[in-house]
């Protein structure tokens, strides 16, 4: 399905991380991660993960603190998104044992370089769960450094 | 000279969180900003990497970071892992296609497509796939192909994500990808598959050539997609027992797209998605993900009726699973299946029927919209039951549409006058102010017809009035009522329940006290003034009615001043004319001879049409030709009046919202109108109702009117009014169509119908859409 964007948001509305699959300006990412925000933090627990917005789908799940929010398109699949966003959490969740907001937030780049070897252009680019993690495992070795700089 | 080092990304992270007001954090940014600054300004190469982290972070709580993105560039082609890393995420967020900027990176792109480190191959491919702009997709493309046949896996997944973008972006470029797909579905690897099978799919949906080209593929999907059922536990791939749910659903998808419209494919498909559609575990949302998908496929491909009554049952069960996700996508099937499944669809009626108390709001929305698509002569009874509850207690954002949607239904299939004009009486005080406009020329229309009723209906409007002036449809049909029936209130002549005892006086206290009241709208006022003098010719107080006119003659209300001041000038310089004027409106056509077609002008507006008088018809002439004669020569002010008192509904539709309807198809005798309004509420989505008229000597039956809009709209198609366009324009097939728009509308439409013996069948794309459709 081809995915648009992919917003987490903690619920307060902080951003925590976005992915942008369309191209669009700094300032229109700025106005749709608002208005998306606060849309989805005034509804109540018991509606749907599904909502129609602009022409858009937007699935979205919170886990935990934080809201897990993607945009797909009219022909796509909902509730298979759904476990596309399962499946990165899972993947967040091995990959730092245990996950929690916190660990979003203070390793907020290697959070994008894992959702890099899930979903690319928007689609899933891989669907063992083992083939991703081993994959950030080796990119990981080859940064060692990264220790050392950061 | 202290050099210092700039402080770690986790460091600086900690300490904006301890700050805690946004003055306090936004101070700590700045000083933080300006440290990264001159480091940049001192191209220090150790710690760029660590500035332009920290930079991300910054840019990421909403701060500028625009000065970092040509450092992003320098990390990139670095030859530090850790560098490109970062760089390429930095590119990803701060640089977008539409800056210049971005192109400097094409070059570093180029070679880490070809760097000796997969890992690094695969940072480009990510970059280039997710930001790629078409520029860069062009002079990239031929590494991707390239990319696309290497046997290492990890890099031909990730080539064929970005082979989709490049495509996206450059359509042109899909025949040069060809080649490379010859073999990709002979892959074990299912990351490779899965994105092959994307690659596959995008090809099909933006070349019919490409489509055709691949059905041979047919029989392979389905193997593949019958191993991965019949496997047994694969670790690796296994989601609540189901192997792969995400490969499942892309193959489901691209089966879709290649058995659309073909017998020979859909007919090797059949079988794999029966067994999927009886297989599938649905304890969990996976195994419903993949029912759902089977389910849209059996229902687009040319599946046998067992099958797709399969489907419908599969929709009916997601009905009543206690996951409200899954009973959202049941109804959003549902009602794209309506018209073409419309006896499957109605046996799940009841269930339908019962998401109207559901507690969320597009579940309720959907529930409503099928609800009316389920109406029928046989159900309207318990049907309207449910929806006028519905309509009682709904979120005033439904109102509006479940009120029309009422009318609609209560017009094609009231079981008698009686249970009509009480619903609509029902509507009108329920939710009477959320109504549209054009239902109130549509209703007196309705009223006018029903000549039996009359003395009922004036009767229950005015006890309404009685009750409640607020609401301005209301109010404006039951004034319309009394004016042309007062006579039949005040003589109590009511048969179908009490007639009331009432004056004329306290009729015209009711009117009159609409024309004081602030809660009456203009229009209204208009509609009351011209029900008070209506009377003039049914009540005998026309001294009290002339007293009224002639003050308002000097109202500030321009539009009542001038009609008083008309009213006042029948009174006194055509007194002989008013009796005939205000005469019983005769019943309304409402087919295609009166139709839009013949009174539209290009500038919206629609007038019956008048001749500007040059005398007043000699005194002395019968009754009956004076009455043509006024009727064809009629003055400015009366034909104002008769536009006010001759509403047609389509009419009224140009009126109030002045967009000029068009001639979207003219063919072969067929000719297909477009009249449009805007949606209240969503001043976003236009409807667009099409008229089909047929000027040949025979009938033109089955017609169907499909409409296809490109990607980013939306659309809805509603019932049509018939399936025959009647021959020698004696009747149209109306059919109403609901596009979601924030952009200019173009549209793709199909035709098919019998005539004189044959099956007809065109395409043609509409692109004349008046601007105002759709800004």
């Amino acid at each position: 399905m081809f995915m648009q964007f992919m917003l987490l948001f903690s619920r307060q509305g902080k951003l925590r991380l976005q992915k942008w699959y369309v191209p669009l300006s700094d300032k229109e990412r700025k106005k749709i991660s608002r208005d998306l925000v606060q849309t989805i933090l005034a509804r109540k627990p018991k509606m749907c993960s599904f909502l129609e917005w602009r022409d858009l789908k937007i699935v979205y799940k919170r886990y935990a603190s934080l809201y897990f929010c993607c945009a797909v398109e009219d022909q796509d699949n909902e509730l298979i998104t759904l476990e596309i966003i399962h499946r990165y959490v899972e993947l967040l969740d091995k990959y730092f044992g245990s996950v929690c907001e916190l660990d979003i937030i203070f390793n907020f780049e290697k959070a994008y370089f894992i959702l890099d070897e899930f979903l690319l252009g928007g689609e899933a680019q891989e669907t063992s769960k083992k083939n991703v993690l081993k994959a950030i495992e080796q990119a990981d070795l080859l940064s060692m450094e990264l220790y050392l700089v950061f | 000279w202290v050099c210092h080092t700039p402080i770690r990304l986790r460091e600086l992270i900690r300490t904006i969180r301890t700050a805690r007001t946004q003055a306090e954090e936004r101070e700590m940014i700045q000083k933080e900003c300006a440290a990264i600054r001159s480091s940049f300004r001192e191209e220090d190469n150790t710690y760029r990497c660590r500035n332009v982290a920290k930079l991300l972070y910054m840019h990421m709580l909403g701060y500028p970071a625009h000065f970092g993105q040509l450092e992003c560039l320098k990390l990139i082609a670095s030859q530090k892992f850790t560098d490109k890393r970062i760089g390429y995420l930095g590119a990803m967020l701060l640089l977008d296609e539409r800056q210049d900027v971005h192109l400097l990176m094409t070059n570093c792109i180029k070679n880490d497509l070809n760097h000796s480190t997969q890992y690094v191959q695969g940072l480009a491919l990510c970059t280039l796939g997710c930001m790629g702009s078409s520029e860069m997709c062009r002079d990239l493309a031929g590494e991707v192909e390239k990319l696309l046949k290497t046997s290492n896996s990890y890099l031909r997944k990730k080539a064929a994500l970005c082979a989709v973008h490049v495509i996206r972006k450059v359509p042109e470029l899909m025949e040069m990808f060809l080649p490379a797909t010859k073999n990709l579905l002979s892959e074990k690897n299912h990351g490779v598959l899965h994105t092959s099978v994307v690659l596959l799919t995008e090809m099909c949906e933006r070349s019919p050539d490409m489509l055709a080209h691949f059905r041979k593929l047919v029989p392979q999907l389905v193997r593949i997609l019958k191993n991965l059922i019949m496997s047994g536990y694969s670790p690796e791939h296994d989601v609540s027992g189901i192997s792969d749910p995400f490969l499942q659903v892309r193959i489901l998808r691209l089966l879709r797209i290649l058995g659309k419209g073909d017998d020979d494919s859909s007919e090797a498909m059949n079988d794999i998605l029966a067994q999927v559609a009886t297989n599938t575990e649905t304890s969990k949302n996976v195994g419903n993900a993949i029912l759902y998908e089977t389910v849209l496929t059996i229902m687009d491909i040319k599946s046998e009726s067992g099958l797709r009554v399969l489907a419908i049952n599969i929709l009916g069960r997601f009905l009543l699973n206690n996951d409200k996700n899954i009973r959202y996508v049941a109804l959003t099937s549902l009602l794209k299946t309506v018209q073409t499944d419309h006896n499957a669809v109605q046996r799940h009626r009841s269930t339908i029927v019962d998401c109207l108390k559901d507690l969320d709001v597009s579940i309720k929305r959907r529930a409503m919209e099928l609800s009316f698509a389920l109406v029928n002569g046989n159900n309207i009874r318990g049907m309207m039951k449910e929806l006028l509850y519905f309509l009682d207690s709904c979120d005033p954002e439904f109102k509006a549409d479940c009120a029309s949607g009422v009318f609609l239904a209560a017009e094609k299939y009231a079981p008698s006058k009686r249970w009509h004009i009480d619903t609509i009486m029902r509507v009108l005080t329920t939710a009477g102010s959320y109504v549209r406009d054009d239902s109130v020329p549509n209703l007196i229309q309705l009223i006018t017809n029903s000549v039996e009723m009359h003395a009922y209906t004036v009767q229950r409007l005015y006890k309404a009035l009685l009750d409640d002036i607020s609401q301005q449809p209301l109010v404006q049909v039951a004034s319309w009522c009394i004016g042309e029936y007062g006579d039949l209130l005040i003589s109590g002549q009511c048969e179908e329940e009490e007639p009331i005892q009432v004056t004329e006086d306290e009729v015209l206290d009711v009117l009159e006290g609409l024309l004081v009241s602030n809660l009456s709208s203009p229009v209204t006022r208009g509609y009351s003034l011209t029900a008070i003098m209506k009377l003039s010719t049914r009540f005998s107080s026309v001294n009290r009615i002339k007293k009224v006119v002639s003050i308002y003659g000097s109202s500030i209300d321009v539009e009542l001043q001038q009609r008083a001041v008309e009213y006042n000038a029948l009174f006194k310089k055509y007194d002989h004319m008013r009796p005939a004027l205000l005469e019983r409106m005769p019943i309304m056509e409402k087919t295609a001879s009166n139709g839009p077609t013949e009174i539209v002008q290009t500038n919206g507006e629609a007038e019956p049409s008048v001749v500007e008088p040059k005398h007043p018809p000699p005194v002395g002439q019968p009754a009956s030709q004076v009455k043509n004669t006024v009727f064809g020569l009629v003055s400015r002010c009366l034909s104002l009046m008769a536009f006010y008192l001759f509403d047609l509904s389509k009419t009224v539709n140009f009126l109030s919202i002045g967009i000029p309807p068009m001639t979207a198809y003219n063919k072969n005798g067929l000719k297909i109108d477009f009249t449009f309004e805007r949606a209240n509420p969503n001043p976003n989505v236009a409807v667009i109702t099409i008229h089909a008229s047929n000027s040949t000597e025979a009938d033109m039956t089955d017609f169907v009117f499909q409409a296809a809009v490109p990607k980013t709209f939306q659309l809805q198609l509603l019932s049509p009014s018939s399936n025959v366009v009647p021959a020698l324009n004696q009747g149209t097939v109306t059919q109403v169509i609901r596009v979601l728009n924030q952009q200019k509308l173009r549209m793709r439409i199909k035709l098919t119908y019998i005539h004189k013996g044959s099956a007809v069948q065109d395409l043609a794309e509409v692109n004349n859409f008046p601007p105002q459709s759709w800004q």
